[in-house]
């Protein structure tokens, strides 16, 4: 049955699509002693070039020349707003459509009242994914008028379905170009790996700046998370048509129009509906997080809970979330599921009369006066909040402990070695280290995008942003390989655990703050900790589905050369699955960076408070968004020196 | 007769800068200094031959040797480097892109290793693919495409789609739907090479008899030697992109060209495939034979039984021409010659 | 080839040009200002603000039969809502003369409707037996003493100077390097935060330093005390990045969009009328916070105990 069915696409959490990996060939060894005695004598240099040229660690300007450019490119934009032709012919007509859509999508949803809309989606539920997808529906659907929450949760389906529309909209062809046209695929794909990095905090700023505040801002925002899933894997699926079947359509006189059509897309339709729901799941996240810049929906919930460091209320929201998440998740895996699944004509005539019916029956239920006010009410709000006071007053020693002796034995040391550290050394470090490791390409991105923060004039922020990631990646990485081992070798623990990194996995980053800022109050440990809860759920996966690719022969093999399991692991499985652990250093890496930002909102300070500082004060607005571009550059030096890791153990030449 | 397909000095150079190659002094060296000077391969050399309509011709040579190349050359799902080809008596090297679909559309139809089925697509809508992209009407194309499927014995299937059908029987979809446009050619790219012996054999069947009722021109891509001999009227050995030899099986076998050939059918059990021209001499002057003669396309091994029971030599005709004589002498050698049967 | 490229591009510009282009604005026409239409409501994060809002839109809603829309929004971001037409009107305004100047005087889209009756203090407080143990400790000039008392995870070997939400009006920062204190800002991130700090600091007796604000339900409670910085004289704040005196005492006051403004509808004047002391406030946002009542149920608590207040700000005829 599935022999010609493409397999499902390797996917990251972040949407991001693998290639194959393939297993690179091991280094000489006589090549892998001298790569040692260099990284050791570059370690000797690197420490003795700190502490002959340490820095007393000045704290930034709040001045920077970047700022003051920032700030005056503000300034013109809003002096211009409704005179430069780039606006009145431009980003404002952008704006004005994209506002003609939301309201058009929220027109519609609405319009089919509480009933109506319960039942619309339990139809479409049924129709695409199964009956039992349909009663998830319906349950989820009840379940946020049963929260109090229908209307906001309305609202964020709104945005989502909007951002999801123009993500595939433009999305889809341009992944059809990427995978046809060479030279599109070629530029797209360094523009596609730095939206992926940039984490979703750095450019609200720009949006407000080019669209305002607003649900156009929002959407648009959110489109530009999640659209690059949507390319990726689109071009992924059109690549992966069997030229086979291309070559024989040709062969019989295709035109490249009847390839595309008749061919390439509908082979590639498994592929695509999953890159419609790679999309989804981006975009809902992301859309939550436009909160910020005054998109309605859940977010504004979560907010408003965050500011009044309410965690009841926060949950319920985040249940609310993650339902919806689970809801639109199943109906569009199940679509997919579906179109591979061939059915005779005679069945796939039922369906539409099936479908038909549904939508009859939902004309039908949308008039029937129900309104979402009608149902029993719940919230989690009040025994969330005593669990949480219960555990501030009993777990008060243990959390100010942790949070202390972490902060002062690692994080402070680290932060201040980076922070004395002149800037040139750092470069230069990246740089020699960098092409140790990843090569002279990759390491000269990384020390371009090193020597950057200085340039912006925000070194000492950007060290102190560094050191919380790089032990928040410790912590991360320690946790989530731990938990990865355990899951790959329990097979009872793995099943019983997957369905909480899937609901873990659809929380937007933002939720995860609430219960760190309880336990830990406004630190940067607090940061921390929602970034390690944010980022180990796809390091357990990554880490597990390595382990578990070994190939059971060579298992096998160890094991009947009377290998102990812990010399198994370590011996055999960990070091084969090598390509998996740092696939998921460096998809942590990109979580922790991107969280630790978001941090700024409780008191993780430096580039993550400049961000939020920026757009809440107009001073400050340059300093925001340089502060952003620096976010960005880090998260593409870490991303270079891991992804170059991952890729450079060729042989050169 | 005007041959259906002509060749003419085809080369196929894939690489940097690959015309460079031909009509130059590179173009002689042998392959791997080529590809180590220029780093261009030369997939077809200089291939030349003409087949006659109706006829089947099988192009045969081990992997590497050029010959998906060629064939994809002949409508040009690869590009040639130089060289002319002619289907039909037109050039096709010259026609435009709509002639070529043309072309590719109503005279010559491909059948591939892979089958190269689209999944998303029932059987039926599979084999009027071709009529569909033509713009015929939905009741035509699936009037015509459920005839084909009849012809090759799929009429119960239809409604399923590939993935529900042994490969066998997704061959004899692509069988289907490359006859369903009715061409002239038919071209065949190591069709049977992915599927068992036993259902190979089958197929091979199949191949035969279809070409005796619809009579199209055929050019069969293999790289078993049996299967080429099986089926070829005629067959061209491929070595490294050049032609080493065409012939007739009779003539691959009795007359290799060189050393390469003669290698490829050691196997071969001669007497299977060699008639009595192949080893009959001249009769010694007064000789007498027995009555009844034997053709001289009488294959050796259906020659044994008479000859061995013969108690004089039987004499060898063409029609009433009486080329030689045949005894034991000769027979046993050529039964002898081998020492393995190589399934047929 | 070329000619027609031309000709298209003219084309193109003089269509484009035809329409008129579009202003930030378009697209923006609600029925805001009209009749029984909605409001939009900015929400600013602190809870002082929040009763402003919840006692404006409970009389909008329940007594004059307007549909109110909160939108939870930082202050700079929510006058930003002035100009695209998200927001009508901002309940609570602390000062902010550039925003003032932007929006109101060069952009014009924002109106001042006034004050709410309420002053506004900005200091820097410690918890009562701070005070009584250090009595010296209000005074700026001996903080740099005590600094090591406020030392944290999060102060870099200094003491810590606990600020709140990044977008309050805060010089704490320009303050700290200003006086050569040595201590270190630390943002808490939200009201909540900080209010829970010092409620910690008294129960428990620990040690804080704060950025804290009146009106403010808290003192209600419990007694914080400010301590005294360089006093404020007029223009000392012009320069943000060189304070070094203490913050001004604040009239605090309403906005509102021009569009809502010019529309001078019912629900206009209400704002423009509203005004209530500072323990009217405290009492609604005690409510809110402390009793465990939504916005809605604590306004609709006070608007029944305190009809007097009220009744005066419903225009004629509504």
């Amino acid at each position: 049955m599935t022999a010609t069915v493409p397999p499902p696409p390797v996917l990251q959490p972040g949407g991001r699509v693998l290639g194959t990996a393939l297993d690179p060939p091991a280094p000489s060894r006589r090549g892998r002693v001298r790569s040692r005695t260099v990284a050791a004598v570059l370690l000797v240099l690197t420490v003795a070039a700190y502490l002959l040229f340490r820095t007393d660690g000045a704290a930034d300007s709040s001045d920077a020349a970047s700022f003051r450019f920032f700030d005056s490119v503000r300034d013109w934009v809003d002096a211009n707003r409704d005179t430069s032709p780039f606006f009145l012919y431009g980003f404002n007509y952008v704006r004005l459509g994209v506002r003609l859509l939301v309201d058009t999508v929220h027109g519609a949803l609405t319009g089919l009242g509480f009933a109506g809309l319960v039942a619309a989606v339990t139809a479409i539920g049924a129709v695409l994914a199964g009956w039992r997808t349909g009663l998830l529906a319906l349950g989820g659907f009840l379940a946020f008028g049963v929260l109090g929450l229908w209307e906001e949760s309305v609202d964020t389906l709104v945005l989502t379905l909007s951002a999801v529309l123009l993500s595939v909209l433009i999305g889809v062809p341009l992944g059809i170009l990427a995978a046809r046209v060479r030279w599109v695929g070629a530029t797209l794909r360094p523009v596609l790996d730095v939206m992926q990095i940039m984490p979703t905090f750095a450019y609200l700023a720009p949006m407000t700046l080019l669209f305002l505040i607003g649900e156009p801002a929002a959407v648009i925002a959110t489109m530009i998370y999640a659209v690059p899933a949507t390319i990726r894997i689109t071009a992924l699926g059109i690549s992966e048509v069997p030229p086979t079947a291309v070559e024989a359509a040709t062969a019989l006189g295709s035109t490249r129009w009847q390839l595309l059509g008749k061919v390439r897309l509908p082979m590639a339709r498994t592929t695509i509906a999953l890159a419609v729901n790679q999309t989804i799941m981006l975009a809902l996240s992301m859309v939550v997080i436009t909160a910020l810049i005054d998109a309605p929906g859940l977010g504004q919930n979560i907010v408003n809970a965050l500011q009044r460091v309410n965690v009841g209320a926060a949950f319920d929201a985040g249940v609310a979330i993650v339902i919806l998440a689970v809801v639109l998740d199943r109906i569009t895996t199940g679509a997919a599921r579906r179109t591979r699944l061939h059915r005779p004509a005679r069945q796939r005539r039922t369906r539409w009369i099936v479908a038909g019916a549904a939508l009859a029956g939902v004309v039908l239920i949308a008039l029937v006066p129900v309104r979402e006010t009608d149902l029993p009410a719940y919230s989690f709000a009040a025994p969330v909040n005593d669990l949480v006071g219960w555990i501030e007053l009993h777990w008060y020693d243990v959390t100010e402990g942790l949070k202390n002796g972490i902060s002062a034995g690692v994080l402070d040391p680290l932060e201040t070695v980076l922070v004395t550290t002149p800037w040139w050394l750092f470069v230069a470090a990246v740089a020699a280290f960098g092409t140790l490791i990843s090569g002279w390409r990759a390491a000269l991105i990384a020390a371009l995008a090193a020597a950057g923060p200085a340039a912006l004039g925000l070194w000492q922020h950007s060290m102190q942003t560094l050191a919380t990631v790089l032990v928040a990646i410790v912590i991360t990485m320690a946790i989530g390989v731990a938990i990865g081992v355990f899951c790959a070798r329990h097979d009872r623990l793995a099943t019983g655990i997957r369905p909480l990194l899937d609901a873990a996995q659809t929380m937007p980053s933002f939720v995860y703050l609430l219960p760190a800022v309880a336990l830990f109050g406004a630190s940067r440990f607090t940061a921390i900790v929602a970034a390690v809860i944010f980022a180990v759920p796809p390091v357990v996966r990554l880490v597990e589905r390595g382990l578990r690719d070994v190939p059971p022969t060579v298992v096998e093999a160890a094991l009947s050369a009377g290998s102990t399991p812990r010399q198994l692991l370590w011996k055999v499985q960990l070091p084969m699955a090598r390509g998996g652990l740092l696939l998921a250093a460096n998809q942590g890496i990109v979580m922790v960076l991107a969280m630790v930002v978001v941090g700024g909102l409780v008191g993780a300070g430096a580039l993550g408070y400049d961000v939020v500082a920026g757009f809440s004060q107009r001073e400050l607005f340059g300093q925001g968004l340089a502060a952003g571009l620096a976010i960005v550059l880090l998260g593409i030096l870490l991303d270079r020196l891991t992804q170059g890791f991952h890729h450079s153990k060729r042989p050169r030449g | 007769m005007t041959p259906m397909i002509e060749i003419a000095a085809l080369w196929k150079v894939f690489g940097p800068r690959a015309d460079r190659v031909v009509g130059t002094p590179l173009a002689d060296l042998p392959r791997a200094e080529l590809r180590a000077r220029t780093g261009c391969l030369a997939a077809v050399r200089d291939v030349s031959f003409d087949v006659r309509p109706g006829e089947v011709f099988v192009v045969m040579g081990l992997s590497g040797s050029g010959k998906s190349t060629l064939v994809r050359c002949l409508t040009r799902l690869i590009e040639p480097t130089s060289g002319d080809i002619s289907i039909g008596g037109e050039s096709v090297r010259a026609m435009n892109p709509k002639r070529l679909r043309e072309l590719r559309r109503r005279q010559v139809a491909m059948v591939f290793q892979h089958f190269g089925l689209l999944p998303h697509r029932s059987v039926l809508d599979n084999v009027a693919y071709g009529l569909e992209i033509q713009g015929r009407s939905r009741a035509e194309r699936h009037r015509r495409a459920a005839e084909t499927l009849a012809l090759v014995g799929l009429q119960e299937h239809e409604h399923q789609y590939p993935d529900q059908l042994s490969g066998g029987m997704q061959q004899r979809v692509g069988l289907a739907r490359a006859l369903a446009t009715d061409p002239e050619v038919l071209l065949f790219d190591e069709p049977f090479s992915a599927l068992d012996p036993l259902i190979r054999r089958d197929m091979q069947d199949e191949v035969r008899r279809l070409h005796a009722e619809v009579g199209k021109t055929l050019v069969f891509i293999t790289h078993d030697l049996a299967e080429a001999l099986t089926l070829g009227d005629r067959i061209a050995v491929l070595r490294d992109g050049e032609l080493v030899q065409v012939g007739t099986p009779e003539d691959l076998v009795g007359a290799p060209a060189d050393s390469y050939v003669a290698d490829f059918v050691r196997d071969v059990p001669r007497s299977d495939v060699l008639t009595l021209r192949w080893i009959m001499r001249d009769p010694a002057p007064g000789e007498l034979c027995e009555d009844e003669p034997l053709s001289h396309r009488t294959v050796i091994r259906d020659a044994v039984h008479r000859v061995l029971r013969a108690e004089r030599p039987i004499a060898v005709v063409d029609g009433t021409e009486r080329l030689g004589v045949i005894d034991a002498d000769q027979l046993l050698p050529a039964l002898i010659s081998h020492h393995r049967q190589v399934p047929v | 080839m070329r000619s027609i490229r031309t000709a298209a591009a003219v084309a193109l510009i003089a269509t484009l040009t035809a329409c008129g282009g579009a202003t930030s604005g378009a697209g923006e026409d609600k029925p805001s200002a009209g009749a029984k239409g909605t409001v939009n409501l900015a929400i600013n994060p602190w809870v002082g603000y929040e009763a402003n809002a919840a006692v404006i839109a409970h009389l909008l809603e329940k007594k004059m039969g307007y549909t109110v829309e909160k939108k939870e929004l930082k202050e700079e971001i929510a006058w930003q809502g002035f100009e695209t037409g998200e927001v009508d009107t901002i309940v609570e305004n602390w000062g902010h003369p550039d925003l003032k100047k932007t929006y109101i005087e060069d952009k014009k889209v924002a109106v001042d409707v006034g004050p709410t009756g309420n002053q506004g203090v900005i200091g820097w407080y410690v918890p009562q037996w701070m005070a009584d143990k250090y009595p010296d400790i209000t005074d700026w000039k001996n903080l740099n003493k005590y600094a090591d008392l406020f030392k944290t995870s999060e102060s870099k070997g200094k003491g810590q100077f606990l600020a709140g939400d990044p977008s309050f009006v805060t010089n704490d920062e320009a303050l700290v390097s200003n006086l050569k204190l040595n201590y270190t800002v630390v943002y808490s991130g939200s009201e909540a935060a900080i209010i829970k700090a010092a409620q910690q600091a008294s129960a428990q007796k620990k040690p804080l330093l704060f950025y804290f604000y009146e009106p403010q339900w808290l003192f209600a409670k419990e007694k914080y005390v400010r301590v005294k910085l360089p006093e404020y004289k007029e223009g000392c704040d012009a320069d943000l990045k060189k304070v070094a005196c203490d913050y001004p005492d604040y009239v605090l006051d309403k906005i509102a969009s021009k569009k809502f403004a010019d529309g001078n509808s019912t629900a206009y004047q209400l704002v423009k009328n509203f005004t209530w002391t500072n323990d009217d406030q405290n009492l609604v946002s005690d409510y809110i916070t402390n009793q465990g009542m939504s916005d809605e149920k604590a306004a609709e608590k006070w608007v029944n105990e305190h009809e007097a207040t009220w009744k005066p700000w419903i225009p004629a005829g509504s």
